[in-house]
């Protein structure tokens, strides 16, 4: 279906091709998906399926791109919209019209559908992506999930035989994954549609893919089986970490497979001690760095956040889970003090947040919103941070030692828009630690992070928890909630339904349990990392 | 029911809104042929009536209200200006303003001064028949959907319907940006206000604007805008000459008609010929453009009715100022009370009849203590929303969830 016959690309001014000599061959209905690092030419594998690399975005594509026999060098993007549907990254973005029925019929009013089979089409996509009761909807005031689909949907309409997806997941809670997958993998399973899908959260989709295209960062790319190709990737999602820590063959690539060979590493370590969570005990004796009661948030007569009540005690790390829309940002702004609040005291060391000037909020409290990119507005990375040592009056050069410390070797002179996702997030945690404020709220902060800038992240976050501070983080991240955090809270509808221990909560939770907790459950492991030290300390006895 | 036509047994459905248009101009013109203030107020109440009964609950069809604002606005205004400047001069004084001298080059204009109730009439009569015209707008802008009269102009059009659909939704996202990032400026310490901060806003919200339109952009061409297909080099040119050439013609047709130097051939032969030809070109091009528009809205009895309901309105007022003009335009010298005769006011009710002949809009939900209580709640396939029962004629609503279950399944 679609064929890469030796296809190098060259953007002016990077260094080396994003992509090297490319061979690869996706055959109709698979399931394909891309894995790399960041900024290893995943988007610009995606991109070139449809011609929009480099017609769209510039530089140079040598070789040749084939979908359905067609060149995408013979025609325009446009021209393939019966072949191939997009779907980038962020699906609000790509919205053309303004309510769900509308961007149904998009595309086919492009290619110029009759309109009772576009009423018909309309009706079937509805249906099929189960999201027939928001046809009437605008779509801005649909959720993430919700969006997800309905982007999906609209390229759907024009029956194309291949279906890109950049990303389809990042952005959604667990639940909404599961449906936006679920209807991937019918679209591959009954109507054969061939999806290739870029996604940094491979542990959500690796176990239905056909194959698996994994690009190491130097331009070149390696196709084949998942398990093969897994084996020796780059990146990978935890249930494979635990298999080739066991030593499975081959891999396991969902939580069933690696269950039913996990009974041998369950006795193993049934008899090793429990993990040494519970550093939440170091908080216990001290005074809580934030407490918040009761606190209200309501947007016109909507209320977000209803009455709740949290303390972040200092060198914890708390995660703040729920579905999208539940309240979780609303409630990170009202406890910096920037957002709205209508009800309820915060009081940071005494302090509250809301009633002090901005400079001295953001000492109290720092916050990294959703969209990190906010917060810069100057044209090199150095004068962001130069500007961030004026701003909290430190001496200079302090953000940059932040940001190396974070996110080593990001070169002063850049643009800030022009980093990746996961160095934009550095310069503003840097940006934002600068002020070193007690309190460190992080919104999302593992949006568009590969396993490797996460795990480095989860350390950075640990760290920050060392050093007395309290950290809160909002996410849908499950993995990570598992490797950083000490407590978890969970949000729905803006009450707090769950607070507890971290392992406590999300082990006995479907939605919210790590792979590495449903393979070795009832046993409390969360992570990798932990059943691997126990592994080596028995070892290390023996 | 009052009129005899009961709702019920038409399906709700969103009309055409050239049809909405054509019957707010109709009105409009009824308004611009007379300055009884009686007729001015019937019409008004004639729109607002049909508004109250046909819109829909979407954010356009709420913005009536600013539309009689805004008539209110300009009645004050007019005769705030008539009690400053002046002008239309009277017997009957109400009360003497003291008068500002001003220098002798600004003879002929006069700040305060007497202020007589002809002058005051005058102003709230013009005032009002202005205000009357705009309000009319604002009931077809409240009735029809503007996105879906973009839909509506010709194939050859097509692109720049579409450029103006994107602006449209770029500006709300653009405050949303500004907002975000204002807010966001707050989480470093800056200031809100001033030029310092000016940067710190504009930059990230212009390339946020920026990004969004790269990739809106890159959407729009991978889901097919702008597409050819099969249609030939010379077919575009045909089209690009014929649209080109008409409307050069028509601007060279309007500057010979304007211009009284011009030769006579220039004038009005060339804005017909310049009309016919864009005309030709726009329908050529439509016809090779292959594409087409979800939900078309078809030309069908209800909007023929409205049109003529509001056509009729505004030709039959015409026609009374033919034969009784004296009533239209109520005399200020000598003062007399307006009077509402028969027939101009039956002109005018000509134009409220869409509230009933009109079929029903679509909700899409349901409001308690709606004028037509039997509206399927959430109303996406009428046809299927409402159920036939095996007695006859009768249709009941069925509960959309019920609806839901046949569809799906």
């Amino acid at each position: 279906m679609i064929e890469f016959d030796r296809v190098t690309v060259h953007y002016p001014e990077a260094p080396g091709p994003a992509l090297r000599d490319v061979e690869l061959t996706v055959g109709e209905g698979e399931l394909c998906l891309v894995v790399g690092r960041t900024g290893s030419g995943k988007s610009t594998l995606l991109g070139a399926i449809n011609g929009l690399v480099p017609h769209f975005t510039g530089g140079h594509l040598h070789g040749e791109v084939r979908v359905g026999g067609v060149s995408t060098a013979s025609r325009p993007p446009r021209e393939f919209a019966h072949l191939v549907g997009r779907v980038g990254q962020d699906p609000l973005a790509g919205f053309v019209t303004d309510t769900v029925e509308d961007e149904l019929a998009y595309t086919m009013e492009q290619l110029g559908v009759p309109p009772e089979v576009m009423r018909k089409r309309v009706e079937e996509t509805l249906d099929l992506l189960g999201i027939a009761e928001l046809r009437r909807r605008p779509l801005r005031t649909l959720s993430g999930g919700q969006q997800q689909r309905v982007a999906i949907g609209a390229v759907l309409t024009a029956h194309p035989a291949v279906l890109v997806l950049d990303e389809p997941t990042s952005a959604l809670d667990p639940t909404a994954a599961e449906d936006v997958l679920a209807a991937i993998t019918r679209l591959v399973h009954d109507l054969g549609v061939t999806v290739v899908a870029a996604e940094h959260r491979m542990e959500r989709i690796v176990q239905y893919a056909d194959r698996l295209v994994h690009l190491p960062g130097d331009g070149s790319v390696l196709a084949g089986a998942p398990p093969e190709i897994l084996d020796v990737s780059s990146v990978a999602p935890p249930v494979v970490e635990l298999g080739r820590l066991a030593g499975w063959r081959p891999l396991p690539l969902s939580v069933r497979d690696a269950r039913r060979r996990a009974a041998g590493l369950r006795d193993q370590l049934r008899e090793r001690p429990r993990p040494a969570r519970g550093r939440a005990a170091v908080g216990e004796g001290d005074r809580p760095r934030l407490v918040a009661r009761r606190v209200v948030v309501r947007y016109g007569r909507v209320p977000a956040v209803r009455e709740v009540s949290v303390e972040l005690a200092p060198g914890a790390v708390v995660a703040l889970m729920g579905r999208n829309g539940s309240g979780k940002s609303s409630l990170l702004w009202a406890l910096q003090g920037s957002g709205p609040r209508q009800g309820g005291t915060v009081s940071v060391d005494g302090t509250d947040p809301a009633k002090v000037s901005a400079a001295e909020a953001r000492a109290l409290v720092g916050l990294v919103p959703q969209t990190p990119g906010d917060l810069l507005y100057l044209e090199t990375v150095a004068e962001e941070c130069e500007q961030a040592d004026r701003e909290s009056e430190v001496p200079e050069g302090t953000c940059r030692r932040l940001l190396d410390r974070l996110t080593p070797g990001i070169r002063p002179e850049r643009h800030p828009r022009d980093l990746s996702e996961g160095q934009r997030l550095s310069l503003v945690l840097a940006v934002q630690l600068t002020a070193a404020p007690a309190v460190v709220l992080l919104d999302e902060p593992t949006r568009g992070l590969d396993y490797h800038a996460k795990a480095s992240f989860g350390d950075l976050v640990r760290e920050l928890a060392s050093e007395g501070r309290a950290v809160l983080l909002a996410t849908h991240d499950v993995e990570f909630v598992a490797g950083v955090s000490d407590r978890v809270v969970v949000l729905a509808e803006g009450e707090i339904v769950a607070d507890g221990p971290t392992a406590d909560v999300v082990v006995a939770s479907p939605a919210f349990a790590p792979q590495v907790a449903k393979v070795l459950s009832p046993q409390p492991w969360l992570t990798v990392s932990e059943v691997r030290d126990a592994l080596a300390g028995a070892e290390a006895r023996v | 029911m009052t009129l005899g036509f009961p709702d019920r047994r038409r399906l709700p459905r969103t009309l055409h809104p050239g049809a909405w248009w054509l019957w707010a101009l109709g009105l409009a013109t009824a308004a611009s042929r007379t300055t009884n203030p009686l007729l001015l107020v019937l019409i008004i109440a004639v729109a607002g009536l049909v508004v109250a009964r046909r819109r829909g609950d979407a954010p356009w069809a709420l913005a009536f209200r600013l539309y009689l604002l805004l008539g209110a606005f300009i009645v004050f205004s007019r005769v705030l200006f008539r009690v400053i400047f002046g002008g239309g001069q009277g017997d009957h004084i109400l009360f003497t303003l003291p008068e500002i001298p001003l220098p002798a080059w600004a003879a002929g204009i006069r700040l305060f001064g007497p202020v007589a109730v002809e002058q005051l009439l005058g102003g709230f009569y013009d005032g009002l028949r202005l205000a009357t015209m705009v309000v009319c707008i604002g009931a077809a802008n409240a009735l029809a959907n503007p996105k879906r009269l973009l839909k509506a102009v010709p194939g050859a059009l097509y692109q720049v319907g579409s450029a103006v659909v994107v602006a449209l939704s770029v500006a709300p996202q653009l405050v949303e940006s500004v907002l975000r990032v204002r807010r966001a400026r707050r989480l470093r310490g800056g200031r809100q206000r001033g030029m310092r901060a000016l940067r710190g806003i504009v930059i990230p919200v212009l390339a946020d604007a920026m990004d969004r339109s790269l990739a809106l952009a890159a959407a729009m061409d991978s889901r097919g805008y702008g597409r050819v297909g099969a249609l030939s080099r010379r077919a575009r040119l045909v089209t690009g000459v014929l649209v080109l050439g008409g409307l050069v013609g028509v601007c060279v047709g309007v500057y010979g008609l304007m211009d009284g130097s011009t030769p006579r051939q220039l004038g009005l032969p060339m804005l017909v010929a310049g009309a016919a030809v864009a005309a030709a070109g726009l329908l050529w091009g439509g016809r090779q453009v292959r594409r087409s528009v979800h939900r078309p809205d078809r030309w069908r009895l209800g909007e023929v009715l409205v049109i003529c309901c509001g056509v009729g309105a505004g030709g039959l007022l015409y026609l009374t100022s033919q034969v009784d003009a004296a009533n239209l335009y109520p005399s200020l010298n000598p003062l007399a009370w307006p009077e509402l005769a028969l027939l101009p006011s039956l002109a005018v009710l000509v134009g409220v009849l869409p509230a009933w002949l009109a079929p029903p809009p679509e909700l899409s939900s349901p409001s308690p203590g709606d004028p037509d209580e039997h509206r399927p709640a959430g109303s996406g396939a009428p046809a299927l929303a409402w159920r036939r029962t095996p007695g006859g004629d009768v249709r009941q609503p069925v509960p959309p969830s019920a609806t839901h279950e046949r569809t799906t399944p």
